[in-house]
């Protein structure tokens, strides 16, 4: 059975350096500028069509907003790049080389991409410490974790990042009783403990004070460069004070992507925005 | 240098105290003193607190996978059965030609059964050491495809209860049958012997006991160590939000599989210690209202701080032993109540109880 709109598009062909090298472990490779590629993804739950033909791509190092209205997929997105959810048809790479789609969340996030949930999920019973030990870029198999301490250099790195997020003091204390801006703060830190080479980065600043916004621009802005990150936000003032590059996703595709004033100049956005 | 080991946890440190003190006390009064004296322990005592302490192994077990991993599984018993049945299969051997048929290569029901020889499973079983290893590789084995099947497909929460409830109830309906060479309804019994000693001898029974409280006791400090490690922690993270960790780049099925895997292991050394003990195996073992007991004796302890699984086994059994004794009839009811009761007033069991009130007491 052949389907013309699907041999029209041969999902290897668009980019023709994809997939040529063979897969070195731990090795992205980034000779194009490219970090992530997602090309014609599209998912669909029960004949809802959350991404339909989306099409993106992430610099290398590049701090990248999402926006979008609604069941725009911004979720699902990351859902897929995950590996949360498999997509019907479309491709996702992480570099040129390593091909997303057949892997699990594990291996992705072993290779390095890392997510924030929109809704904070730290490990309430465990302390701040621990929460970020076990997040720690180290050896995930289960008999090396057993037998598994600290050594001076990982201490220092939890105490580095302990300190970025403001924690030091709370380092002994369960995450449960963190207040919901502070439990942020710790997924931040937990993302920054694993290395990562790109950060998707869920509603950040939900339910945070306006200095806690602040300093978690601050704080995203100093990650770009160093990763990749790709920030999910409702709050427009706050995409405003962090963006180079604004990607506006409606129903599933992407609407356009350009400058945040462009963004919020175009009419198609408005109107998406605010109806007709 | 013990206190200070324990300084951080001292109830796991009384509990320890005790078990050590009856590990080694009441076998050594049984031998010691005469009937009559009171420091005295009759031989029934002596079985009755070994069994106690084999329960307690179990309910240890249990509570890694339930109170650390979150996996309540509702077909423990299978794994101790499992384990009986492995120990009860050695001493049928051990019988010999004393059975009633004087068969000296086949036990007494498969000669009823009219079998010619032993069934290639039961080769092997001669042998002590052969049958302590398989005390641990066939719940191991159980534990190991059932884990495998279940964790990778992310079978979780009560479906995976009820899919572990099967398991044990499958697997006694075939240990039911006299044709898969286990005796059947009546299972394993009448067992004579034990490495050449008689089980009926005051000092088998005293060392029996005594290798079920040291068993229990290493079972207790491995477990505690396990829980303590970055393991530990990985696995106590699956409980609280299983996808996140697979997010942080840990294979959750197999953290789930091996913490498993270890839990049956322990649950069949538990049930081999049982059936010297108590002398008899059959496939009731299986049934999963066994299994459910088991849930219940950690939920009064109070689950995830492993020795209130091992308070817990040894008071709901004492329950059990006292009342089974006075209102045989009303003991189901009673267990019923007691698990409702602590669900709803003691989600922590009596662990959280006592935690709370030392928290009181601090606070004033």
């Amino acid at each position: 059975m052949s389907n013309p709109a699907k041999t029209r598009f041969n999902r290897y062909q668009t980019f023709n350096f994809v997939n040529t090298h063979p897969v070195i472990k731990g090795n992205v490779d980034v000779s194009h500028g490219t970090v992530l590629y997602m090309e014609d993804v599209s998912v669909s739950f029960d004949g809802f069509k959350a991404l339909n033909n989306l099409s993106l791509y992430i610099n290398d190092g590049e701090l990248r907003c999402l926006i979008g209205p609604n069941g725009a997929g911004k979720t699902t997105l990351m859902d897929v790049i995950t590996g949360k959810t498999r997509p019907d048809s479309g491709s996702v790479f992480f570099g040129q080389t390593i091909d997303l789609l057949q892997m699990n969340e594990a291996e992705i996030a072993q290779a390095g991409i890392c997510r924030k949930f929109q809704k904070p999920s730290v490990f309430d019973q465990l302390t701040v410490f621990e929460n970020l030990e076990l997040s720690l870029k180290a050896d995930k198999g289960a008999w090396v974790t057993l037998f598994a301490s600290l050594n001076g250099e990982q201490r220092d790195r939890i105490d580095e990042v302990l300190e970025i997020i403001g924690m030091t003091e709370l380092r002994f204390q369960p995450a449960g009783i963190l207040s919901h801006g502070q439990k942020q703060w710790l997924e931040i830190g937990m993302l920054l403990m694993q290395e990562p080479r790109v950060m998707l980065v869920d509603e950040p600043v939900a339910g945070m004070t306006h200095q806690e916004i602040d300093r978690t621009a601050e704080l995203l802005l100093s990650l770009q460069g160093k990763h990749s990150v790709v920030v999910v936000e409702h709050d427009m003032a706050f995409v405003r004070s962090i963006a180079k590059t604004v990607t506006v996703l409606h129903e599933g595709s992407v609407l356009m992507e350009g400058t945040m004033d462009e963004v919020q100049n175009d009419p198609r956005v408005i109107q998406v925005y605010l109806g007709e | 240098m013990l206190l200070k080991y324990f300084s951080n946890d001292k109830e796991s440190g009384v509990v320890l105290l005790i078990l050590a003190a009856v590990t080694l006390i009441i076998p050594l009064c049984n031998l010691i003193f005469s009937a009559g004296s009171v420091f005295y322990f009759s031989a029934y005592t002596v079985s009755l607190i070994g069994k106690y302490l084999t329960f307690a192994l179990l309910a240890l077990s249990l509570d890694l996978v339930w109170g650390y991993c979150g996996i309540l599984v509702l077909g423990q018993g299978a794994f101790f059965a499992l384990g009986g049945y492995a120990m009860g299969m050695y001493l049928m051997r051990q019988i010999g030609d004393r059975g009633v048929y004087g068969n000296p290569d086949l036990p007494d029901f498969m000669v009823f059964l009219n079998w010619k020889e032993l069934p290639w499973y039961w080769s092997g079983f001669e042998s002590f050491p052969f049958a302590l290893l398989m005390v641990m590789v066939a719940p191991a084995i159980l534990a190991f495809v059932f884990g495998w099947l279940t964790f990778r497909s992310r079978v979780t929460g009560v479906y995976l209860s009820i899919i572990s409830q099967a398991l044990t109830y499958a697997l006694m309906l075939a240990f039911f049958r006299n044709e898969m060479g286990f005796g059947g309804n009546n299972g394993l019994t009448d067992f004579k012997d034990i490495v050449g000693y008689s089980l009926q001898s005051d000092t088998v029974r005293a060392l029996l006991l005594m290798s079920s409280g040291m068993i229990l006791i290493a079972a207790f400090m491995v477990c505690r160590w396990l829980v303590k490690t970055r393991l530990g922690r990985v696995v106590t993270a699956i409980r609280d939000q299983e996808s996140r960790v697979r997010f942080l780049g840990y294979r959750v099925e197999m953290y789930k599989l091996w913490i498993f895997v270890f839990s049956a292991i322990l649950a069949g050394l538990a049930g081999a210690l049982y059936v010297p003990q108590v002398g008899i195996i059959n496939p009731s073992e299986f049934s999963p209202l066994v299994s459910l007991e088991i849930v219940v004796w950690v939920a009064v302890g109070g689950r995830g701080s492993l020795y209130g699984a091992i308070i817990g086994a040894i008071l709901v059994n004492y329950g059990k032993t006292v009342l089974t004794g006075v209102l045989p009839e009303v003991w189901l009811f009673t267990l019923g109540a007691v698990f409702i009761l602590v669900t709803i007033y003691m989600p922590d069991g009596l662990v959280g109880l006592w935690k709370r009130k030392i928290g009181e007491i601090n606070h004033e």
